[in-house]
């Protein structure tokens, strides 16, 4: 790797810490000091969350987008479905949710993936398992959820997706249901896959890590910004303990309903997490919560429209069943112990 | 001629990249066909496991991305 280019990014990155650490008081001055807003009224503090919030969370994204498009850069589709052709069907599934987290996708993808996993001796269940965790547990999710709650909910969130996915996969697997697979699918021919394989080099890659910078945080943040704008909103006017009746912990229906409303929702990661911050501020439950994010990322009717196209409407209700049963059992399982 | 193929089911990324196949072709003045096809079966048939993909003369040059202008013009010289 060139030595100038390791310079630029050693600046780059200590930059990017001085800046970071520089958020809180400067959020504080510009509500205090510039806006002439006193931080304890429910327009300061909504304006003070709103100015602290978006820079952080826009940092934190550039930053660990730009480490996973580096990342990715190692991982291709065709690789990915060359490790999972033929494995057995439980470490199939093992494999294919953690492949899943670090493997480029786009929703958009999700059918000619699929045809060229099943059609290459993927079991359909491994296959299944890919495509749950594939949208649940990715970076701009977990980003959201470390700068918003720390470490310890973006780690129960990763673990519990990727449980979700590895035992709705094994289940769809044991059920037998490929004959719930348009016909044509299993008859398809695949093409070899023609574009030859570059080794690429360090400056290669980093260039994949910018180039995923400028997509995905160039895509997502009117997202950031509304999600924090209804956010802040809620930080500064719900009264406390608010939520606490409707989503709260007593309330036993709240997780069922909260998968019920989330599974036709469609919004992305950056959309839905600082909404979901505000939620559990004015105490709303952990679980139910969790359950909320997880049917709006990782199900959603768009994908379910366009997987229509290679199975049948059967298969299609099992996999969102039984995703939205894990979900559910997730919620549960943090409204107990948390 | 030339023949390409931008390969996408009309998600926004694959809009973008056709335009730009296009938009290439105008400012070169190179002759060619652009087919957008929609059809997964023939995607597959071309080997593409993830879209936006183009090829030309059947030979696929990128695919996962929106490729730069840079990028379709030197797959044309």
């Amino acid at each position: 790797m060139k030595l100038s280019l390791v310079w630029a990014f050693s600046a780059a990155g200590a930059v990017w810490w001085l800046v970071y650490h520089q958020l809180q008081p400067g959020a504080s001055w510009l509500t205090s000091s510039v806006f002439r807003l006193d931080r304890k009224t429910h327009l300061g503090s909504a304006v003070e969350f709103f100015l602290f919030e978006v820079p952080k969370v826009l940092m934190l994204l550039m930053l660990v987008v730009f480490g996973v498009g580096i990342v990715r850069s190692f991982f291709t589709p065709a690789r990915t479905r060359a490790m999972l052709a033929g494995r057995r069907e439980s470490v199939g599934n093992v494999l294919a949710a953690l492949l899943g987290v670090v493997t480029p996708f786009c929703s958009c993808s999700a059918v000619p993936l699929f045809i060229g996993f099943v059609t290459t001796g993927v079991p359909l269940g491994v296959t299944l398992s890919f495509l749950i965790s594939a949208p649940m547990v990715n970076e701009v999710a977990l980003v959201l959820l470390f700068g918003l709650f720390g470490w310890q909910v973006a780690a129960i969130y990763a673990g519990m997706g990727l449980a979700i996915a590895i035992v709705a996969g094994w289940t769809i697997g044991r059920l037998k249901l490929e004959r719930f697979v348009e016909p044509w699918v299993y008859a398809t021919q695949l093409g070899a896959d023609s574009e030859h394989e570059d080794a690429l080099s360090w400056g290669d890659r980093l260039s994949a890590g910018k180039e995923a910078v400028r997509d995905i945080v160039g895509r997502v943040w009117p997202f950031v910004l509304a999600g924090i704008a209804v956010g802040a909103g809620i930080h500064g006017y719900v009264p406390e303990n608010f939520m606490a009746s409707i989503m709260g912990k007593s309330a036993w229906w709240s997780v069922p309903l909260a998968v019920l409303i989330g599974v036709p929702m469609y919004s992305n990661a950056a959309g839905i997490i600082p909404v979901v911050q505000a939620l559990l501020g004015k105490g709303a439950a952990l679980g139910t919560v969790l359950a909320f994010m997880m049917s709006v990322i990782g199900l959603s009717l768009p994908e379910t429209i366009i997987l229509r196209k290679v199975l049948m409407p059967q298969l299609i209700a099992v996999f969102v069943g039984v995703v939205a049963i894990g979900i559910l059992i997730v919620g549960y399982i943090f409204n107990l112990i948390m | 001629m030339v023949n390409i193929t931008v390969y996408g089911p009309g998600c926004a990324k694959c809009k973008e990249t056709e335009k730009r196949v296009r938009h290439v072709l105008e400012q070169s003045g190179v002759e060619a066909t652009v087919i957008h096809a929609t059809d997964f079966a023939e995607m597959a048939k071309a080997g593409i496991l993830m879209t936006p993909a183009v090829a030309v003369n059947g030979v696929v040059k990128s695919k996962g991305r929106v490729p730069s202008e840079d990028d379709i013009r030197s797959w044309l010289s």
